[in-house]
């Protein structure tokens, strides 16, 4: 409920996302054997492209002007939603995740619109894959919360969060596991990363999310990559309040710097999948979940 | 006088006048549907308000039958849009039909008014001989309206499924209501009791209820007519039958339900079954389809898929004793099948103004259109983020609804429950998931980009009696969402064992207040970055560095759903056409690919060539002389006038 420490939580997130896509290409450097950009990098993105002028094509109309801002809109919406290990979030109701991934999709509807506003093959390519990616993901998603309030008993994501802490045995932890690998793998489709899509590709037919802010530029590009950046902080923090929901917010915040890096780890150590490989990996994400609620069916009769 | 008489009196009287009137038609037709319309949806909200039902009785000559109307609660929820709807695309039909040929207005204005007071008539009678002829006069009446374009031979064959399928439903209907009627004697809705009936009795009747109420519902595997007659019918009349007469098939079921008050368990997961088929058949195939209103046709499939799913998922908490889970379901469902039908009238009257501006309903062929019919544009817009269920808008609220109803019996439910909310939860995020690039490529492909044809170029907003309907309808999407709490807790006490408990409504209202300064928040943002932003530069889009960019050198409707239909490829069977270009100078190459429904290539048309086989030896019978079939007659007479005396 809205209160001083859960404000303060949001609060953070806002300012300390960029910090994440920063320190996942800092890890890529060193285990690559560079220096890397300094973490801060994404900051200094973000200023570069507010200050730069509007680059908006001729062929678009008001929804690629207006899609940047309300899709930022919708992540932060959602930043609201979510809890922070035993803190709750700063609004909390019963079914708040199906407001959340509502509004993670109406994010991604606006970046999709956008793309094919610019008539740009490539972007509408991007748009095409992304959309297509994120509806197989979506069964993983809802299949590990359905078992996150099996297992807890609660229809809020705060009261689901705060139940895991309990009951957080040897006896529940196999199918809990399962569902964190669910998340994880759907972490990574959703955030645009490596094996689903590679943000360092440089060719165009191989990319997803890449393309699909190709004609983005200037303070839209800003939105888009802060977007981005909220999304991939949101993520994690579910992942986080799955793995160390006993926690209190600081070792929360060790754990993002940790994900961050152990995706930069799985970045540097395996390639990105053929694109025709994406979909049975999504598919899988989805069973792993459901063998997780299985489990989980079991211990709560 | 009666209201409902009065609004009867008014239809009828207007059918019959269109029909001498020819040439005024085309401005009396629209105001008779509007001035009959009006005071039975006055009437139809205050029934759903104050939940108190109106009953009008009258004896009728007709054997078993009953002049008996009346209006509760369940009725009243389908007779609003249905009047809504029915009037907006009305008015809209006077400008649509602006050029069409005099001659044939008298006509198809008076199957519309026909259609539009048969519609309610369906739900409003409470006998079944009165439901059977409104049923018939539904049918008859959007079948002429169909064939308005009769001389082209595609619609001529949309017709004849249309009519064949609807009577194959009829058939059922007629065997439904026998079976109901046989013990009390009476025809009349309220004479039924059907507690004592044995087991096997019970189940047939369901089944011949389904089966009848599924084919006019458009439910997977009896939707085939849909995809072929909604796109061939003027785009008015896709609104009507799309958005409303389609849910006379739900309306049918949901009293069915109710009529036969103790359903067994597996009715509820058939239910389910169908439901989840429905909604991911209609999907996939709504994204395969390069025809505007093919794709909203199969869309229709996949929502009347999703409202039988909540009525199914409603049906079995209410079976295991779970009245809350049961509450929200069929809240969903009910919220679902209102605004369904604003939203996909909306997309039809929106891809009519397209066709009519265009002339094309080739979604390859289109492009840019938001530039050139901005307002046609943006109630595209607000539609389509509506039918994908993105918050903050209605389609979101019925989507909340079913999720949460899934989610309570995932939780709190044991055994059966459980199961069926992780179905309903896995297949309404893929449902939904595909609903959402099959929607960003129907608004994209159509209204973003670059026009892909000369005809696409010259496109405009149409004249003010089609602009009006649109921009209404889309309000209406805006308003239902503000509206949501409150009209979702009256929805909730209209089947029985309803109301809001468990904490439900509170919840309803925080996600009420969230979105709200949710799109204040978002609003707030766009308005800022629009006040506050740098200049702008306005470049061409980037063409690799191509010098000479062309709009064919965008994506296409087909290549945006590619990724979906070769993962689901054993669902969809396409059949292609391919000359790959070959040799050191390739010269000639050409690809064409046609999606088949499946339902129709493996069980259709196999079971139609058979049935041709048995149904040739009869055919002697049909030897075309007059005066044998005529002593036919007398004697059949003879036949039952003995069988009377006895």
């Amino acid at each position: 409920m809205p209160s001083l420490g859960t404000g303060l939580n949001v609060l953070i997130g806002l300012a300390a996302a960029p910090l994440l896509p920063g320190i996942i290409a800092r890890v890529k450097a060193m285990v690559a054997g560079r220096r890397g950009p300094p973490p801060l990098q994404g900051y200094y993105d973000l200023i570069r492209l507010l200050h730069k002028d509007h680059l908006r094509s001729r062929t678009a109309t008001w929804v690629f002007g207006g899609a940047p801002a309300v899709g930022l809109a919708a992540v932060v919406c959602g930043l609201l939603l979510m809890p922070v290990g035993r803190q709750p979030a700063f609004f909390s109701f019963e079914g708040d995740w199906m407001v959340l991934l509502g509004c993670l999709a109406l994010a991604r509807w606006c970046a999709i619109l956008a793309a094919l506003d610019t008539g740009s093959g490539f972007a509408a390519m991007g748009a095409s894959r992304d959309a297509c990616f994120s509806a197989l993901a979506e069964p993983a998603l809802f299949i590990l919360l359905a078992g996150l309030a099996r297992q807890t008993g609660e229809l809020s994501l705060s009261g689901m969060v705060a139940g895991l802490a309990p009951s957080a045995g040897l006896t529940d932890a196999p199918g809990l596991a399962l569902l964190a690998a669910a998340l994880g793998l759907a972490l990574l489709a959703e955030n645009a990363r490596i094996p689903v899509d590679d943000p360092n590709t440089h060719l165009e037919l191989t990319m997803i999310h890449e393309a699909l802010v190709l004609e983005q530029a200037g303070p839209d590009l800003a939105l888009m990559l802060y977007g981005a950046a909220l999304k991939l902080w949101l993520f994690g923090l579910l992942l986080m309040n799955l793995l160390v929901a006993f926690a209190d917010s600081f070792a929360v915040w060790c754990g993002m710097i940790l994900m961050a890096a152990g995706i930069g780890v799985v970045e540097s150590a395996m390639a990105r999948l053929r694109l025709l490989k994406v979909p049975p990996l999504l598919v899988g994400a989805a069973a792993l979940a459901a063998l997780g609620f299985a489990l989980i069916w079991r211990t709560t009769p | 006088m009666n209201v409902m008489l009065l609004s009867l009196a008014v239809w009828s009287c207007g059918a019959l006048i269109c029909l001498a009137a020819r040439r005024g038609a085309a401005l009396l037709g629209p105001l008779f549907v509007v001035g009959g319309a009006m005071p039975l949806l006055v009437q139809s909200l205050q029934v759903l308000f104050s939940g108190q039902s109106v009953v009008l009785w009258m004896p009728w000559q007709v054997p078993f039958g009953s002049f008996c109307v009346g209006m509760d609660a369940l009725s009243a929820v389908f007779s609003a849009p249905l009047l809504i709807v029915s009037a907006l695309s009305a008015v809209y039909g006077s400008g649509y039909l602006r050029k069409a040929p005099p001659a044939a207005l008298g006509f198809h204005w008076f199957c519309f008014l026909l259609l539009t007071m048969s519609m309610w008539l369906v739900l409003a009678a409470r006998n079944a001989v009165l439901f059977l002829v409104a049923w018939e006069g539904m049918a008859l009446s959007s079948f002429f309206l169909v064939l308005f374009d009769g001389r082209e031979r595609h619609v001529r064959h949309a017709g004849w499924l249309y009519l064949t399928a609807g009577h194959l439903g009829a058939a059922c209907l007629i065997a439904f209501f026998a079976l109901l009627g046989r013990g009390s004697g009476s025809m009349d809705f309220a004479a039924w009791d059907t507690a004592g009936w044995a087991p096997g009795v019970r189940h047939a009747t369901f089944l011949l209820a389904l089966a009848g109420f599924g084919v006019k519902a458009g439910l997977v595997p009896w939707h085939v007519w849909l995809p072929e007659a909604h796109p061939a019918a003027p785009s008015h009349v896709s609104a009507v039958m799309s958005g409303v007469m389609i849910k006379t098939g739900i309306y049918g079921l949901l009293r069915a339900l109710e009529i036969l008050a103790v359903p067994a368990v597996w009715w509820s997961w058939l239910l389910m079954g169908v439901g989840l088929f429905s909604g991911l058949l209609g999907v996939l195939l709504a994204g395969m389809q390069a025809d505007t209103k093919r794709v909203l046709a199969y869309s229709s499939v996949e929502n009347v898929g999703l409202i039988t799913l909540a009525v199914g998922l409603g049906l079995l908490a209410r079976h295991c004793g779970q009245p809350v889970i049961a509450a929200l379901a069929f809240t969903a469902a009910l919220w679902h099948a209102f605004n369904h039908a604003l939203f996909k009238s909306l997309l039809f009257l929106v891809a009519g103004a397209v066709a009519q501006a265009t002339r094309l309903r080739t979604m390859d062929r289109l492009g840019g259109l938001l530039r050139r019919m901005p307002i046609t544009g943006a109630a595209g817009l607000i539609g389509a983020t509506a039918i994908v269920g993105l918050p903050p808008l209605n389609g979101f609220v019925g989507e909340y609804l079913l999720l949460a109803a899934a989610m309570r019996s995932v939780t709190i439910g044991a055994g059966m429950p459980v199961l069926a909310g992780l179905a309903v939860l896995g297949g309404l995020a893929l449902i939904g998931g595909i609903a959402a690039v099959c929607f960003a490529r129907f608004f994209g492909i159509v209204f973003l980009g670059e026009a892909r044809s000369s005809e696409a170029v010259a496109a405009n907003d149409p004249p003010v009696p089609m602009r009006w309907p649109i921009a209404t309808l889309a309000l209406l999407c805006l308003g239902m969402a503000a509206i949501a709490p409150a009209f979702a807790g009256r929805l909730a006490n209209v089947l029985p064992g309803g109301a809001w408990l468990g904490g439900v409504e509170k919840a309803i209202w925080h996600v009420w207040a969230f979105l709200l300064g949710g799109s204040a928040l978002a609003g707030g943002m766009v308005v800022w970055s629009a006040m506050h932003g740098r200049p702008v530069v306005r470049p061409a889009t980037w063409g690799c560095g191509y010098a000479a960019p062309t709009p064919r050198m965008q994506y296409t409707a087909a290549s945006f759903f590619e990724p979906l239909s070769r993962f689901f490829e054993d669902l969809l069977p396409v059949r292609k056409k391919e000359v790959l270009p070959a040799g050191l100078f390739p010269h000639r190459a050409a690809w064409r690919a046609r999606v088949t429904d499946v339902v129709m290539a493996r069980l259709y048309q196999p079971l139609a060539k058979w049935l041709d086989w048995i149904l040739a030896k009869p055919r002697r019978l049909q030897h075309g002389r007059l005066h044998l079939y005529l002593l036919g007659i007398v004697l059949a007479l003879f036949a039952l006038m003995i069988w009377k005396l006895e």
